[in-house]
């Protein structure tokens, strides 16, 4: 390896920019020659390597949309045709002809919306009372709400699912909606968060006769908003893909969300007609692709935040 | 919520009083915390109870008994749902399915993962896309994702029989011919899950001081070598943390083998998780189902238990 690193121009680094890291700067001019370059000059395999994974990643959301736009005449081929002759939405309008897509695309928006609005309020009240209030055995309970973490949905599938039949929450809005509300995860992070928020403000807050509740949403939200955010996101990619249960619950077409009614298409469709299949495809992933391209950074430390904390 | 406004204590209202004048006004401010507590702590914590802690519960009761789901008769067999289970060759073939899944698909993403990571947090140009496009796929819905790999690892018309052609290789029978089948499914698990682990190496990688980095380099180590004696070493935490989640999600996956094999052909893609799925809701076996529930979440708690202990003992971390 030190054999190599002399041949490296290690000085003549103009093109790169300054790195951030602080302390590494300052040396370059001086040492240069005793330090290894590779820290300021990546590989061409380093290059290489990330641009070959990077297709590999990305080709096949990439194919997903091409292979939408084309008709089963370029699907149905081999060796493949890479981009579609004349693109077309011939397959969206057939999804849409044989499930009700728009329906189905409203019920999961709907769905994501009021799901995750309703588990961040929950959320947020319930780790309000577990920080802000005094109550006998509070550390217990707080251990209760974090233990469902642990429970994995599944093994509740069963009794849920004939509750949710007794009351005759089958095929309803409120039987896909209400079983999974309770935020566990949600409470986790804002009760984390609020633990760093300054004492002396909510003391000033109630000083100035401010009740719980307007010291809830008048200090306490407001600088809470980066927390908010991250847990609003999860909430909303969570709804959205959630899958095992809405599938459980509902069988009828037009109460059922977005990956639900792809299964529909793909009992009826099969492996016959992949462009449809497609398709809807295309509309289950789009939506949440778009939330992540442009919120990236807040989604990311939502779904991240475990590692941290945890 | 005027209601509650009232309850709550009159603003400022304690000067310096007589001492029974303040033991009353305690013991109301304790009354008006609680009533405080379970308004706004209350839907929550009922939500949990109804929806995590009975089932969870009642669960353990369903799989003592031999019941078909909506069947009103049941009839109470003690462990014999365990028995069965322990001793059928099927739930063999089950437990097998989960070990190869969860330890290829787990193993894999943290080799690949960390392998990325490493590779993005050199100052690359681009790095920043690249991440995106590695991280995009985490958070699609799993059972779209399977239709499309479905559609790229079709025999005949697929993508991936035509990369494979261009090295002279023909396509496997994906959907049919053991092993593949699970190969696929591991396959797409991992380029789910890839960039989560990455994106969480990454941020344990940018946490290692630099200096350690310089004076290994000054020390004339080679980057494997700092990496094996250096970076690992620190990245322990994160190593475990990965481990456990990422064990914890494998053992629970569903909607991708939902969508891509329906843990066929012949069970060879059905996991604990999908098995209690088929066994109540395809088979209607019930109480059976409950005793592969309970089990599963034996090997849940069992992982988190390590977990614990592990996170006890090392918690010097930031």
């Amino acid at each position: 390896m030190s054999v190599l690193t002399p041949k490296r121009p290690a000085a003549a680094t103009p093109a790169s920019p300054a790195s951030p890291a602080g302390p590494t700067t300052p040396v370059r001019p001086t040492d240069a020659s005793s330090r290894p370059g590779r820290k300021q000059r990546p590989h061409v395999g380093s290059y290489l390597t990330m641009v070959l994974a990077t297709i590999v990643l990305g080709a096949p959301l990439i194919w997903m949309v091409l292979a939408s736009l084309k008709t089963s005449q370029e699907l149905y081929q081999f060796p493949v045709q890479w981009l579609p002759g004349s693109p077309s939405l011939d397959n969206y309008a057939q999804a849409a002809d044989t499930v009700p897509l728009g329906r189905l695309l409203l019920n999961s928006v709907g769905l994501t919306v009021v799901g995750a609005g309703l588990k961040v309020v929950l959320g947020l009240t319930c780790a309000y009372a577990l920080v802000f209030l005094e109550f006998p055995f509070k550390k217990i309970v707080f251990g209760l709400v974090i233990a469902t973490l642990m429970i994995p949905p599944q093994v509740t599938i069963i009794p849920n699912y004939t509750l949710v039949a007794d009351l005759g929450w089958l095929n309803t809005y409120q039987g896909i909606l209400v079983p999974g509300l309770a935020s566990a995860f949600g409470t986790f992070l804002f009760r984390q968060h609020f633990l760093t928020l300054p004492g002396s403000i909510l003391e000033a807050a109630e000083l100035d006769g401010a009740g719980h509740w307007r010291k809830l949403w008048r200090f306490v939200v407001p600088m809470s908003t980066p927390t908010i955010a991250a847990v609003t996101l999860v909430s909303v990619v969570t709804e959205w893909n959630d899958y095992l249960w809405p599938f459980l619950v509902i069988d009828r077409a037009d109460k059922m969300t977005l990956p639900i009614g792809l299964t529909l298409l793909q009992n009826i469709d099969g492996l016959t007609n992949w462009g449809v299949l497609l398709a809807a495809t295309v509309v289950v992933t789009l939506p949440i692709l778009v939330v992540f391209l442009v919120l990236q950074r807040r989604l990311v430390a939502g779904l991240t935040a475990g590692a941290v904390t945890g | 919520m005027t209601t509650a406004e009232v309850l709550a204590p009159p603003p400022a209202a304690a000067p310096a009083g007589a001492p029974r004048r303040r033991g009353a006004l305690q013991s109301r401010r304790r009354r008006s915390a609680l009533i405080w507590f379970l308004l706004l702590a209350g839907p929550n914590l009922a939500l949990l109870l109804v929806f995590v802690y009975r089932p969870l519960i009642q669960s353990f009761y369903l799989s003592t008994l031999q019941w078909n789901l909506g069947s009103p008769v049941a009839r109470q067999i003690g462990l014999g749902n365990y028995v069965e289970l322990f001793t059928s060759r099927n739930f063999t073939q089950v437990v097998t399915t989960t070990v190869v899944f969860t330890v290829a698909t787990v193993g894999g993403a943290m080799l690949l993962g960390l392998g990325l990571a490493v590779l993005l947090n050199q100052k690359l140009r681009g790095r920043g896309f690249a991440r995106t496009v590695a991280f995009a796929p985490y958070v699609l819905s799993g059972f779209a994702v399977g239709i499309l790999w479905l559609f790229i690892f079709d025999p005949r018309y697929g993508l991936v029989r035509e990369v494979l052609s261009w090295v002279g290789a023909s396509s496997p029978q994906w959907y049919t011919e053991r092993p593949w089948p699970l190969v696929m499914v591991i396959v797409v698990y991992l380029w789910k899950n890839l960039g989560y682990v990455a994106l969480i190496y990454l941020a344990g990688l940018q946490s290692v001081p630099q200096d350690l980095k310089d004076a290994a380099a000054l020390d004339g180590a080679s980057s494997f070598r700092t990496l094996r004696s250096i970076i690992m070493p620190l990245l322990t935490p994160t190593s475990f943390f990965l481990l456990v989640t990422m064990m914890l999600a494998s053992l629970q996956s569903f909607d991708i083998i939902k969508a891509m094999t329906q843990g066929g052909p012949l069970g060879s893609t059905t996991t604990l998780m999908y098995s209690v799925y088929q066994e109540s809701f395809v088979n209607g076996r019930a109480g059976y189902a409950s005793a592969v529930a309970t089990v599963l979440f034996l090997v849940l708690l069992a992982v988190t238990a390590v977990q614990m202990r592990f996170v006890q003992r090392k918690v010097h971390y930031a």
